[in-house]
């Protein structure tokens, strides 16, 4: 490795009046001793008069070192002094003439900013951003209605073995996961209901509040999350990388409707897929209730069953599978929806996967809250 | 000590021995030798799956090579230690056949990303440095803010040579420079590369299938037939008897491109 280049500031030149100066830049002007370059041309003072440049004892440049040496140029431009220059060594010229002719920017001023106004206009932008998204996700739920009313009118247009592929990938693969969750979710409302219903000496109506609780509300709720998260996120991922990859302009072109071909299918399989998942969570809550309720309040499992019987009526259990189908549909509509709106890179199909779990977790939520108010209204 | 004025024989930048690439039971490579010499522009040649882009993976690291020694820069590569591979890497810039720009970054950060990791510069002269790049490259001063999905195949290509040439290297690697580009935007880029290695002193190797950039930039050429390569010049691997090589050099599209034989000019009707 060289020496770093260095830079000497003389008084004198070709006018040599008094104000005049010699710059004479020597060595190695090179990135890898930038910092000490950058260092010494700070030093620089430029004066009044003439300000000349000798570059001829260069030994090694590059561009790094050439743009330093022309910034100091610039700078003492800037400051009043004329420039001149002397030629650095023949090999170096091709190189300081084309980092000459890139040339220094141009001047910018840098625009002024107001911190309370921008974070007002940043407020307005990101309101109108959501309700605009608002928007948007309304416009697409409509044309996936008529997509699907033009598929009820020609049902050989749906793409059935797609259908039955997203039920396996949505539904029968997220079994285990579903399973697992629910029968702890399961184990933990008995054991949790045991110990406070203790107090009240109301131990045996533990069994009503698992089999409430979870045919109503964790059942459901749970799978909606989990679905969210297993299979919202792969629609968005999987239409979005198609969307880089410029498959969907080649759906189009070829008369095909993404709509038709990608979402709908999509759709009508986690309608189908997630009352099925709820229907097996509910039996797996229901179950790890009872194990615990068998440990812990000394029932045997025909006790449980009956009691469990008393509590529960079949609209307990519809309460709770009739949100299962507008759950998939909000999961499946933003997971698609979001993936069709990846553009260009694939740092966009990261962004929207994780908005589109967000928003479709959100959305069932919502959604839960309203039906909870609808049936208490009705009287369910 | 030699004499001041004794010819001095520089060692090649990078030198290839016995290269045996394979994947699985498919020999790509088969004992490659090459040499590129200091200040030269080495295009690389080959059909498709000949292993132009396996070769040149191997040259920058990406790929170990079953057999064989790659010396670049005076050192053997595949034997050195992490640190002195890194100071290695820094002497080189690669330009990858899309670009391979950082999505998540502008075309100014990706520029400014390789300064940050290798040197200790203030932001500001920073930006400066990475925005001389973007003049350097003839890319407009506001393509710097832009991210990559917004720019045009050309100007994805000209950023990605910005970035190559963001730690002024000695050596410069480019996968298909001209790949992509129309006719003109690729004749620019020649231009372009080729003032740069003048200017800058560069040493280019370049994977290629643009024969306009083979007879316009090109001081030697490397072709990779049968497992092994052949190095020349244009004018040498014209008269090479090798069935492919003789196809490539002599094809319709090596006439259109003014290389083998001769093309009779259009004469004009009377």
């Amino acid at each position: 490795m060289t020496d770093a280049g260095w830079v000497k500031s003389e008084p004198g030149g070709a006018g040599a009046s008094a104000v005049d100066q010699v710059w004479q830049f020597g060595g190695a002007w090179t990135l890898s001793h930038a910092n000490a370059l950058d260092e010494a041309t700070a030093k620089l003072r430029p004066s009044a008069g003439v300000v000349t440049l000798d570059l001829s004892a260069l030994e090694t440049l590059d561009t790094a070192g050439a743009w330093m040496i022309l910034r100091a140029a610039s700078r003492a431009g800037a400051g009043g002094s004329k420039v001149d220059w002397v030629d650095p060594p023949e090999q170096l010229k091709p190189l300081f003439r084309r980092v000459f002719e890139a040339g220094p920017e141009p001047e910018e001023k840098p625009t002024r900013r107001v911190l309370f106004l921008d974070w007002l206009a940043d407020l307005g932008a990101a309101t109108e951003g959501v309700a605009q998204q608002a928007l948007d996700l309304i416009a697409f739920f409509g044309s996936l209605v008529e997509t699907l009313g033009r598929i009820i009118v020609k049902p050989k247009r749906l793409r059935w073995v797609s259908v039955v592929s997203h039920i396996e990938r949505t539904g029968l693969n997220a079994l285990p996961i579903v399973g697992m969750i629910s029968l702890l979710v399961g184990v933990v409302l008995a054991f949790q209901g045991a110990d406070q219903l203790r107090r009240f000496g109301a131990q045996v109506f533990t069994v009503n509040m698992v089999g409430i609780s979870v045919l109503r509300e964790m059942g459901i709720l749970l799978t909606a999350i989990v679905v969210a998260g297993r299979s919202g996120s792969a629609f968005t991922a999987e239409i979005g990388a198609m969307q880089v990859n410029e498959e969907v302009d080649a759906l189009r072109v070829t008369g095909l409707d993404p709509m038709e071909v990608l979402v709908a299918p999509r759709v009508i399989a986690l309608m189908i897929s997630l009352p099925l998942l709820t229907f097996f969570a509910d039996i797996m809550g229901l179950l790890g209730g009872g194990l615990m309720s068998i440990f812990l309040i000394d029932i045997s499992f025909g006790q449980y069953w009956r009691i469990l019987n008393n509590a529960v009526a079949i609209n307990t259990f519809l309460v709770g599978i009739v949100k299962a189908p507008v759950f998939a549909l909000l999961i499946a509509l933003v997971g698609c929806f979001e993936g069709l709106r990846v553009s260009g890179s694939a740092e966009s199909v990261g962004r929207l996967t994780t908005r589109s779990v967000v928003e479709g977790i959100f959305l069932v939520i919502i959604f839960d809250a309203f039906f909870s108010v609808l049936f208490s209204y009705l009287g369910f | 000590m030699a004499e001041w004025n004794e010819p001095v024989i520089l060692p090649p930048v990078i030198r290839l021995r016995g290269i045996v690439n394979r994947f699985g039971p498919q020999v790509v490579h088969d004992g490659v030798d090459l040499d590129v010499k200091r200040g030269e522009v080495m295009g690389i040649v080959g059909g498709s799956g000949t292993g132009k882009s396996v070769l040149l993976r191997t040259i920058i690291g990406l790929n170990r090579p079953a057999e064989g020694t790659i010396e670049i820069l005076g050192k053997s590569m595949l034997a050195l230690g992490e640190s002195e591979r890194r100071q290695i890497e820094e002497r080189w810039g690669v330009l990858f056949q899309n670009g391979a720009l950082f999505s998540s970054l502008t075309v100014v950060e990706n520029i400014e990303a390789p300064l940050k990791e290798h040197t200790r510069l203030p932001p500001d002269l920073r930006r400066e440095i990475a925005e001389l790049k973007i003049r350097l490259v003839g890319l407009a001063p506001e393509a710097g803010a832009k991210y990559p999905s917004e720019l045009s195949g050309g100007m994805k290509k000209r950023a990605g040579l910005a970035r190559a040439l963001a730690l002024d290297p000695e050596i410069l690697f480019l996968d298909e420079p001209t790949a992509g580009l129309d006719p003109i935007g690729a004749a620019e880029f020649d231009e372009l590369i080729q003032s740069l290695q003048q200017s800058l002193g560069l040493t280019v190797v370049m994977i290629t299938h643009d024969l306009d950039s083979l007879a316009a930039i090109c001081d030697r050429i490397a072709v990779l037939v049968d497992k092994k390569i052949k190095v020349g010049t244009l004018a040498e691997l014209q008269q090479d008897d090798h069935p492919w090589i003789k196809a490539y050099f002599h094809g319709p599209r090596a006439r259109a491109a003014g290389i083998g034989g001769t093309v009779p000019a259009p004469q004009p009707a009377n």
